[in-house]
């Protein structure tokens, strides 16, 4: 029985591009209790609605997070839109899908990066983000933004993508997928890679859903979780199934979004082939009056948008329920019992976004 | 576009944990506590899901009521508990990981509660709320 | 651009930022742009580093955090405030919880505009850093202490 220390992790950390703090409880070189702690980076943004028109916040609503940037203004409209009973063109719908489902693959090639380079695998971080700027490329060149776009609007979209560039960024992507097979290869097969994760940071299937883990955390540990099940914009007219794998180990979550890269090209593929032709977006008159939980599935998981207005041009309330706070009690759950040398891949297999997480 | 259904069921505070005990039973997850300040009253609403049915319990209170922690049945309740208390003040009893008010610091105490800014007396009467 | 005989080593930390300039400074450092180009290396330790980069406007927490690293990092430093978050707290310089931009709590040597900041102009920013950072290199070495 080894003495007890307690070893502070953050709010700087070399493996941590974003601040959070983590209180280790170690006996010897074993993690007893993890204690997080945040509010390093909370803004309060929640607040603005109060300051901010309806339809302007939605730029404040896409930078809760530069990464999960378009799903959050995506989740936003989407709130607005059904409290105000909007339908939007299916052109815009599917738009929102395409652009979704891009801010998915780049924030998952990007993660996949961050987790090489917390093992310390630096040739495959960089071979991630070098796949990463074809995504970015083309988010740019579609809405001039490369990680915030504010291509979404109460009503619809801002921007139009012609048929003659939805069928260059199919071709594209079709072009750039060998490379990312390549790459999965190294992350599901590699003899290095394995020993890092499999079997570390374990979250069991009933205790990933008592903690109320979503997203790649949940479907790692075997739950077929995923908010684009319910169908919302688009998705309800695409082929599409959640991609779930057991064992709940570090190994899994890699797994998990690995395999989601082919899940979004599949995806953007089936939206560009059934893009309809039409409007992009339709007039928006009054304010909204109710209330509604708006749902998505974000590269981090399940994001819950509660807005409520009054019928102002202001709302009344809104709050945000990210992924990453969902996933922290889990975190802690798996770093409990783990060696310290793998708290930095523990932590990181959650892909925390702590700029989501504290608003 | 599919618009799920959501539900709403108001309970009054004693009858909280009952409830959400049932919802445990029943093997809802857990998928956010969420407060906001309307007039005088505040709203805490506990939303569930299962099988993509989402469904909300909501409290009405006042600043001074003691709300019971859910943590005993839903241990990740603290993350939210502790950012309600931190931020608008609210008082709850039992949290299994209390932090006393250091989840989240800001420069004022409570910044949710009571600081409708100014140009709200400009508002319409809130409507059926 | 000036000429240096040491690569300056920079260390990234996010003070209150969406995570929007974090990933755009981590891009500077990936196989498109390539700042190790110029030697720099991206580092996390504060006694290693030479240019301090930080995203994001000062909030109450981390303003302790970010005071605390700079005073670690050895002198001559230069600090890069990137995004406009990171110059006057941006679009969220009306939230209760943001004290303003990077200069409220330590000097600062280099703005870089834009939301979120172009890989572009982050180097160009940091490649304004280095000449700063070798006038004060000089200025110390002359026995003057440096800003």
């Amino acid at each position: 029985m080894g003495r007890e220390i307690v070893i502070p992790f953050g709010p700087q950390h070399p493996v941590l591009p974003e601040p959070i703090h983590l209180d280790l409880v170690l006996e010897d070189e074993m993690v007893k209790e993890a204690i997080p702690s945040i509010g390093y980076i909370h803004r309060g943004l929640e607040k603005l609605v109060e300051k901010r028109d309806f339809k302007n916040y939605v730029y404040i609503a896409e930078r809760i997070c530069g990464i999960c940037s378009f799903i959050h203004s995506v989740s936003y409209c989407q709130g607005i839109e059904n409290i105000m009973e909007i339908t939007i063109p299916d052109r815009a719908a599917y738009l929102r899908v395409i652009w979704s489902e891009y801010s998915r693959l780049h924030s998952h090639l990007l993660w996949l990066g961050l987790f090489a380079d917390a093992m310390g695998f630096e040739n495959l971080f960089m071979t991630a983000w070098r796949l990463r700027e074809h995504m970015l490329n083309d988010m740019e060149e579609t809405t001039g933004g490369r990680v915030i776009q504010g291509s979404c609007k109460v009503g619809g979209v801002r921007c139009d993508i012609s048929n003659d560039k939805l069928a260059s960024m199919s071709a594209g992507l079709t072009a750039i997928e060998p490379e990312l097979s390549e790459m999965a290869g190294v992350f599901l097969e590699d003899e290095t890679i394995d020993m890092r994760t499999r079997g570390v940071g374990v979250l069991s299937k009933d205790s990933a859903w008592d903690l109320g883990a979503v997203g790649p955390v949940a479907r790692g540990s075997g739950i077929a979780l995923d908010a684009r099940m319910t169908g919302y914009g688009a998705y309800e007219h695409l082929d599409f199934s959640p991609v779930v794998i057991s064992g709940g180990d570090c190994y899994a979550r890699c797994r998990v979004r690995v395999e989601e890269l082919f899940t979004s090209l599949d995806l953007i593929g089936q939206a560009i082939t059934m893009m309809p032709d039409g409007d992009i977006e339709v007039p928006v008159r009054g304010n909204p009056s109710g209330e509604f939980f708006s749902r998505t599935e974000q590269p981090r998981g399940e994001v819950v948008h509660y807005i409520r207005g009054n019928g102002t041009k202001n709302l009344l309330r809104h709050r945000v329920r990210t992924p990453t706070t969902a996933n922290i009690p889990g975190l802690v759950q798996m770093l409990a019992g783990c060696e310290l040398a793998n708290v930095p891949v523990i932590v990181l297999s959650i892909d925390p976004c702590i700029g989501c997480a504290e608003r | 576009m599919t618009i799920e259904k959501q539900t709403t069921v108001v309970i009054p505070v004693d009858l909280l944990l009952d409830e959400v005990k049932k919802m445990h039973d029943a093997k809802y997850r857990l998928v956010q506590v969420g407060c906001g300040q309307f007039k005088d009253q505040i709203e805490i609403n506990y939303s569930f899901e299962r099988d993509l049915v989402f469904s909300n319990l909501r409290i009405t209170i006042d600043k001074e009521t003691q709300v019971p922690s859910v943590t005993d049945l839903y241990h990740a309740a603290f993350v939210y508990e502790n950012e309600i208390h931190d931020l608008f003040g609210i008082g709850f009893f039992g949290i299994s990981l209390d932090y006393q008010g250091t989840f989240i610091r800001t420069k004022d105490k409570h910044p949710f509660y009571n600081t409708i800014n100014k140009e709200d007396s400009l508002r319409p009467e809130e409507e059926g709320s | 651009m000036s000429y240096l005989k040491k690569s300056p080593w920079i260390l990234h930390y996010d003070a209150s930022s969406c995570n929007g300039c974090d990933i755009e400074v981590l891009a500077c450092l990936t196989p498109l742009y390539d700042v190790e180009r110029f030697g720099i290396i991206n580092t996390g330790n504060p006694k290693h580093a030479d240019i301090f980069v930080i995203t994001g406007g000062i909030n109450e927490q981390s303003s302790v955090v970010v005071k605390n690293i700079y005073d670690q990092i050895p002198s001559p430093k230069v600090v890069v405030a990137v995004g406009i978050c990171a110059a006057t707290g941006g679009v969220f310089r009306e939230c209760y919880n943001i004290k303003g931009g990077v200069n409220t709590t330590i000097p600062v040597d280099v703005y870089v505009p834009g939301c979120a900041a172009r890989p572009e102009s982050i180097i160009d920013g940091i490649v304004a850093a280095l000449s700063i950072l070798e006038e004060k290199r000089k200025a110390m070495k002359k026995g003057e202490t440096p800003l």
